[in-house]
């Protein structure tokens, strides 16, 4: 154990820092699911990042990554949001589907979808949730036939965030129509312009259509967009929501970031502001920081050989929480500005709290509700009896 | 930047472990819950055997120079096993802050005590109630004179009768010039500074271990009680309070790991500046949130059986409350935290400040 950066980590950072502050984008870029301009103006943001080779350090770099650590990767994200630098628009791509390729994927796929990926060229969406498949994902209904060369995708997929704008979509289809629950089921990528593919944009509570249905019909791919073997798709997909829960979709920088902006906001507020504001921010500073000190006790562990398997649903009960309460105790300090949109002339310094509010509430729902992952803690962490 | 602990130090951890499965089980527990003192010399021997009283007295004084973070495993073990001797106060505080002393008088003390395993207690008014005074054989006392080393015959022992029924509470006192001086006025603040500093850092890894106990008591029970023809774990109401109780741990754990990497082996060099004083406060109360969710969530997993004597939980219960109250308490620690936060450079880049080099020394001798 030894909590110090090393003089190469130091400079790492460094040469981080010098690229965000020359190329991180003065304004806020409109948000990605708000419209095509702000999907695409993230896009370009996305080929930039590329272009400095920032776009993922710890890929390889055939693939338009510089093959580093996770040590490194965490020093890269503190500083990506510390620049304030965008959102990424192709998380599902990079943090979800990349990895995924990176292990179960042949050569082939690697080549054809890493790289486009990497630069933001295409931009991808998940295809897993159906109306009848929620939490109970191994009750996917939609289809993949084989014809050939071919398959013939079918079904109705729901709850498909980026799907409004996004290029590609990787789904979980039945490939044996004999097949129940986990068995049978495959990963299969799909073009979302294909024909047979309608999408139908999803209001969310923000109003904007951050998610989409899609309806497939005799979709026709080539047999080569499955990944791994038929029959395998349920044990790769665990594979990824464990990135996904995991390290990669929630870095610790992005909360380390929104308890500063909080404690900014509350010594702003501090007239108007009591004992209960105070302990709250520090709550949420403390969170943030167990959040980090965790991730850094997680890479360590990887970087040494180890595996990341049912603790990833602890990270995600945490931060999920942890970023719902940070943005309560925002509210609480704005107190009755906390309703007003930015754009109210009485609004004041209320940012995008409310925003962020809306979207934080999500976090106990998606990438598996936290009931879910407090089952999976407690019967493959705990060895509580299966129900 | 390596936040992993070595296999020495895991391998160190483990013996301890071991050892307390054999000794300090819960027929062990309960055999001494009934007598007057619930120090178990043999037990004492036992652990010291093994080297732990010196763990982190520097080797020039006899001791193993090793630092927080080869301690603090031993420290979670320590509070797993609900140990009733105090050996994470007198390893982790006491002899430290011996060895952080100028002067003969406190280095023949520490000396003696490595040699025979005499237990010397600290009075702190940021622990004013002293565990297992009657088993100890010296006192470190602070007076406006200084801070004196205060030989047990010479120093009143009033019992305060508390909760745990496998520690006893005193306060002491002695006559201002018993025993012999071992720091002035001015060191003195200092070194009680150092010895609340590092009290609370081990005080959250018992805090750590004994919420740990909690979970394991509580998963082991609601595997076996069976109601509505299958086992209470089983339903998701159960399984969700243990979830949460663990989520709690996981986040509490790495915190006092990192606290206690900022316990030097050379107790001198323990760093004084805001920012490590948070992550020590940090530690503690998120150890002690996590210690008391989980002892109550193991209370009422059990139903009526967490509520009876039979069941250790209640021991933990007490342990826990005991020790997230001792070294200031979560108040004091709160205000530290807000201290750090609204005074000191917070974000991304400070979650390791590089406390090491600025105070010229290696959080830890062994690294991995």
């Amino acid at each position: 154990m030894d909590l110090r950066y090393t003089d190469e980590q130091q400079a790492f950072r460094a040469e981080v820092r010098d690229w965000m502050a020359a190329n991180v984008p003065g304004e806020p870029l409109p948000s990605f699911d708000g419209g095509r301009a702000g999907f695409e103006a993230h896009r370009d943001w996305e080929a930039r990042l590329n272009a400095g080779r920032w776009g993922m350090v710890t890929w390889p770099e055939a693939y338009g990554g510089r093959g580093l650590d996770l040590i490194r990767w965490l020093i890269f994200e503190e500083e990506y949001y510390a620049a304030g630098a965008p959102l990424r628009v192709n998380q599902n791509g990079i943090f979800l589907l990349g990895p995924t390729l990176m292990e179960y994927g042949s050569e082939e796929q690697k080549a054809r979808f890493l790289p486009p990926m990497a630069t933001g060229e295409e931009i991808w969406a998940q295809a897993w949730s159906e109306p009848q498949a929620g939490s109970d994902l191994a009750a996917v209904r939609a289809k993949a036939v084989r014809d050939g060369d071919s398959y013939l995708l079918s079904g109705h997929k729901i709850w498909s965030s980026r799907a409004v704008m996004a290029d590609w979509a990787f789904g979980l289809f039945r490939t044996d129509p004999a097949s129940e629950r986990h068995k049978g089921l495959s990963l299969i990528l799909f073009p979302l312009d294909a024909e047979g593919v309608r999408r139908q944009a999803i209001a969310q509570i923000n109003g904007e259509t951050g998610f989409a249905e899609l309806f497939l019909d005799e979709v026709r791919v080539p047999a080569g967009n499955r990944v791994g073997a038929e029959g395998e798709g349920w044990r790769i997909c665990m594979a990824t929501a464990g990135f996904e829960r995991g390290l990669m979709l929630r870095s610790p920088a992005r909360f380390q970031m929104t308890a500063r902006r909080l404690v900014e906001l509350y010594e702003a507020n501090r007239e108007t502001c009591g004992p209960a504001q105070r302990d709250a921010v520090a709550e949420a500073w403390m969170a943030a920081e167990a959040y980090a000190l965790s991730v850094y006790a997680t890479a360590s562990r990887l970087i040494a050989g180890g595996r990341i398997g049912a603790e990833a649903s602890l990270n995600k009960i945490f931060w999920s929480e942890m970023d719902i309460k940070m943005h309560e105790t925002a509210l609480a300090i704005l107190g009755a500005r906390a309703e007003l949109l930015p754009i109210a002339s009485a609004a004041g310094d209320v940012g995008r709290w409310l925003d962020g509010y809306l979207f934080s509430l999500a976090g106990p729902v998606y990438a598996g509700t936290n009931e879910i992952q407090r089952n999976i803690i407690a019967e493959r962490l705990l060895g509580l009896p299966r129900g | 930047m390596n936040f992993a602990f070595s296999e020495e130090q895991t391998m160190m951890a483990d013996v301890v472990r071991e050892l307390l499965a054999r000794e300090c089980g819960s027929a062990a527990l309960r055999g001494q819950m009934s007598t007057a003192c619930s120090f178990d010399r043999e037990r004492w021997r036992k652990l010291l055997e093994l080297g732990l009283s010196g763990v982190m007295v520097p080797e020039d004084a006899g001791g193993l120079g090793l630092g927080g973070a080869d301690f603090v495993q031993i420290a979670e073990a320590c509070g797993h096993a609900c140990l009733p001797e105090p050996l994470v106060d007198h390893a982790g505080v006491v002899l430290p802050l011996l060895a952080d002393c100028e002067g003969e008088a406190a280095r023949a003390a520490l000396t003696q005590s490595l040699e025979t395993g005499a237990v010397i207690a600290l009075a702190h008014s940021q622990t004013p109630w002293i565990v297992a005074a009657n088993a100890a054989s010296a006192f470190v006392l602070p007076g406006p004179d200084g801070l004196r080393l205060v030989p047990g015959e010479e120093v009143r022992r009033v019992q305060q009768p508390g909760i745990d029924p496998l520690r006893q509470l005193f306060t002491v006192s002695a006559e201002p010039a018993a025993g012999a001086e071992i720091a002035a006025p001015g060191a003195m603040a200092t070194l009680l500074a150092r010895a609340a500093e590092r009290g609370a850092v081990f005080a959250a890894a018992e805090l750590v271990g004994l919420a740990q106990a909690c979970v394991d008591l509580a998963v082991a029970y609601a595997g076996e009680r069976r109601q509505f023809g299958r086992p209470i774990g089983a339903n998701q109401a159960i399984k969700h309070h243990l979830a949460s109780a663990q989520v709690k741990i996981a986040f509490a754990r790495p915190v006092v790991h990192a606290a206690a990497a900022l316990v030097p082996s050379d107790p001198g060099a323990l760093p004084d500046d805001i920012e490590a004083r948070a992550r020590i406060s940090h530690a503690l109360l998120a150890a002690g949130e996590a210690a008391t969710l989980a002892a109550r969530t193991a209370l009422q997993v059990h139903g009526a059986m967490g509520y009876s004597w039979e069941v250790d939980v209640h021991l933990y219960l007490k342990r826990a409350l005991s020790l997230t109250q001792r070294w200031g308490g979560p108040e004091h620690h709160r205000q530290r935290i807000a201290e750090r936060i609204l005074s000191a450079p917070i974000g991304p880049d400070r979650l390791f400040p590089q406390v090491a080099e600025e105070t010229e020394t290696t959080p830890m001798k062994r690294t991995a």
